[in-house]
């Protein structure tokens, strides 16, 4: 038997790797978005009024919350199709904000106040829903619409004479990712039991593609490595108390400069295997 | 009521066009976007105002900020940018991110995280004009801001500091074969963009009458939205959209509710990005960058 402060941990990996999957996937196409704990929110919320206020099962709930995020990623990433690069990064920080703003105005959600009554769900549960994703992204990557996605990445006028879809395969993208933060927030609400507008706020989507960096977006393993990471440090920072977080600035620049594939890469994987 | 309003707006516009113009200095030059900016504008303002509590002149805290936040600008260019300078923009948007986190880190341990209060004696003056009561530290914010803006206007065009940022931002491989010290001229550009930051950090404090270590990501990163409407390469553009803004927001919260204030900011951003990636006053080329 684990003790809930381990459970705590371990749930709060298992939920930060969906989250940082999310950025992983829209980052294969080469977008950085830095307004997917608005996906996180909109998932969050409406897996937790389906499930309090309609009595749906959980598992189903959440299943709506990412359908209805995949939704709300799609129609994002129709304008978002215009934009590259930091555009497309400060228009994905914008419709963060939005998105929370738009949260602390809802009063049937409670507003600023929050919204809780949700059934909480074991460790299990999240773990039976991070594994899964976290091995299908793992296939997806072995497949050739992984190529065409990197393809796009690395050179979208060449991508677009191969013959690829790239206006479908960048959309595709960003509605997977908004789907997948989209569980994260369902199961972070199902979690905590109490959602707010506060916990999707800017810091939230910014964890999640620290995250992918720290970790490496190279194979999902990575985004995986860095939301375990993050989650842990503190717990590992202990020591310095209140410097942590600046520990955990220097650390990103380091990386950025000594490791820009973030830590954990196809080749030390290689290195690891016996 | 509303002229009342309109003076507000104004002088959280003038703030926010001073930041803008920090985030544009690199962002219009290099194209990268600068996070650490928000920062260093929380920063200098508490520099400035703890040497304001300690009986310095105002001339004293707006130079002192503006040092401290210039040379912590080219300590990010130096570790942040520089070394990364042939990635991907992303790489060094998410170094000076780094940095942010560390200077917010900072500025919560040395000055804690409950607001720094201001002493109400502190330019408390107000004069009345009609209807409309101004205080002194709002005339102080919005003539800074706006004698910082036409010297930056003035150094863009008859300097050769000026003149070799705007060749570095046409083309920087053909602007050192004209013999621009590129390296040289983008710390400068760093400098000039932290010092910026800094000074409006102390307005905004003089504005508010406190100061919080988070006041970079609550105002600061509304400067990104400035910059966008007002266009990243085009000074008087952000002048325009510094006060668009910020009466947009003080009238929204007034007549609208508080909730709605960062839908209208970050809303009009992104309607710019998307119609007029240019921004207000941008020439149509700067567009192809998007």
């Amino acid at each position: 038997m684990i003790s809930s402060y381990v459970a705590g941990l371990l749930a709060e990996i298992g939920i930060a790797s969906i989250a940082a999957l999310s950025v992983h996937v829209i980052l294969a196409v080469g977008q950085l978005s830095l307004g997917n704990a608005a996906f996180m929110a909109c998932g969050a919320y409406t897996a937790s009024v389906l499930t309090v206020e309609h009595g749906v099962p959980v598992p189903l709930a959440i299943a709506v919350g990412a359908v209805v995020s995949g939704v709300l990623g799609l129609v994002v990433g129709f304008p978002a199709l215009r934009l590259r690069g930091i555009y497309l990064a400060m228009a994905t920080l914008g419709f963060g904000e939005m998105t929370r703003s738009f949260f602390l105005s809802l009063d049937a959600t409670g507003g600023a106040a929050g919204y809780s009554g949700m059934q909480r769900l074991s460790l299990g549960a999240i773990w039976a829903w991070a594994l899964p994703l976290l091995v299908l992204v793992l296939l997806a990557e072995r497949s050739r619409l992984w190529l065409a996605l990197n393809a796009v990445r690395d050179d979208e006028t060449a991508a677009r004479l191969l013959g690829l879809n790239t206006v479908a395969l960048k959309l595709g993208a960003f509605t997977v990712g908004a789907a997948l933060a989209g569980i994260a927030g369902g199961l972070f609400a199902h979690w905590h039991i109490f959602i707010e507008p506060g916990a999707f706020n800017l810091d939230r989507s910014i964890e999640m593609v620290l995250a992918v960096v720290l970790g490496g977006s190279t194979i999902a393993l990575g985004p995986v490595f860095g939301a375990a990471a993050l989650a842990l440090a503190p717990e590992a920072l202990r020591f310095i108390a209140d410097w942590r977080l600046a520990a955990f600035g220097a650390l990103l620049i380091v990386i950025l400069l000594l490791r820009p594939q973030g830590i954990i890469d196809r080749r030390l994987l290689r290195a690891l295997k016996p | 009521m509303l002229l009342q309003q309109l003076v507000n707006g104004l002088t959280l516009g003038a703030v926010y066009t001073l930041v803008a113009l920090g985030f544009s200095l690199v962002m219009g030059v290099l194209g990268i976007l600068n996070l650490a900016v928000a920062e260093l504008f929380m920063l200098g303002g508490y520099v400035g105002l703890t040497l304001m509590l300690d009986g310095q002149p105002l001339l004293v805290g707006l130079g002192a900020a503006a040092l401290f936040t210039g040379l912590l600008g080219v300590v990010v260019e130096r570790v942040a940018y520089q070394p990364l300078r042939h990635a991907p923009p992303i790489a060094p948007l998410l170094s000076t991110l780094g940095f942010s986190v560390i200077f917010q880190t900072v500025a919560t341990n040395v000055w804690g995280s409950d607001p720094l209060l201001l002493p109400p004696e502190l330019m408390d003056a107000r004069y009345q004009l009609g209807s409309v009561s101004v205080g002194q530290a709002q005339l102080v914010v919005m003539a800074t801001a706006v004698g910082l803006v036409v010297g930056l206007a003035l150094v863009m065009r008859h300097t050769r500091f000026g003149t070799g940022l705007r060749a570095i931002a046409e083309n920087r491989d053909v602007a050192r074969l004209l013999g621009v010290p590129a390296p040289l001229v983008t710390s400068g550009a760093f400098a000039l963009s932290g010092a910026m930051a800094g000074v409006a950090g102390v307005l905004i404090g003089l504005h508010y009458g406190a100061l919080t270590p988070f006041v970079g990501v609550e105002v600061g990163l509304k400067a990104i939205a400035v910059m966008v409407v007002g266009g990243t390469t085009s000074i008087w553009g952000v002048l325009l959209a510094g006060p668009l803004l910020g009466v947009l927001e003080v009238m929204t919260v007034a007549f609208g509710g508080a909730a709605f204030r960062d839908m209208t900011v970050y809303g009009l951003m992104i309607l710019t990005l998307l119609l007029r990636p240019q921004g207000l006053l941008g020439r149509a080329g700067g567009a192809q960058r998007v």
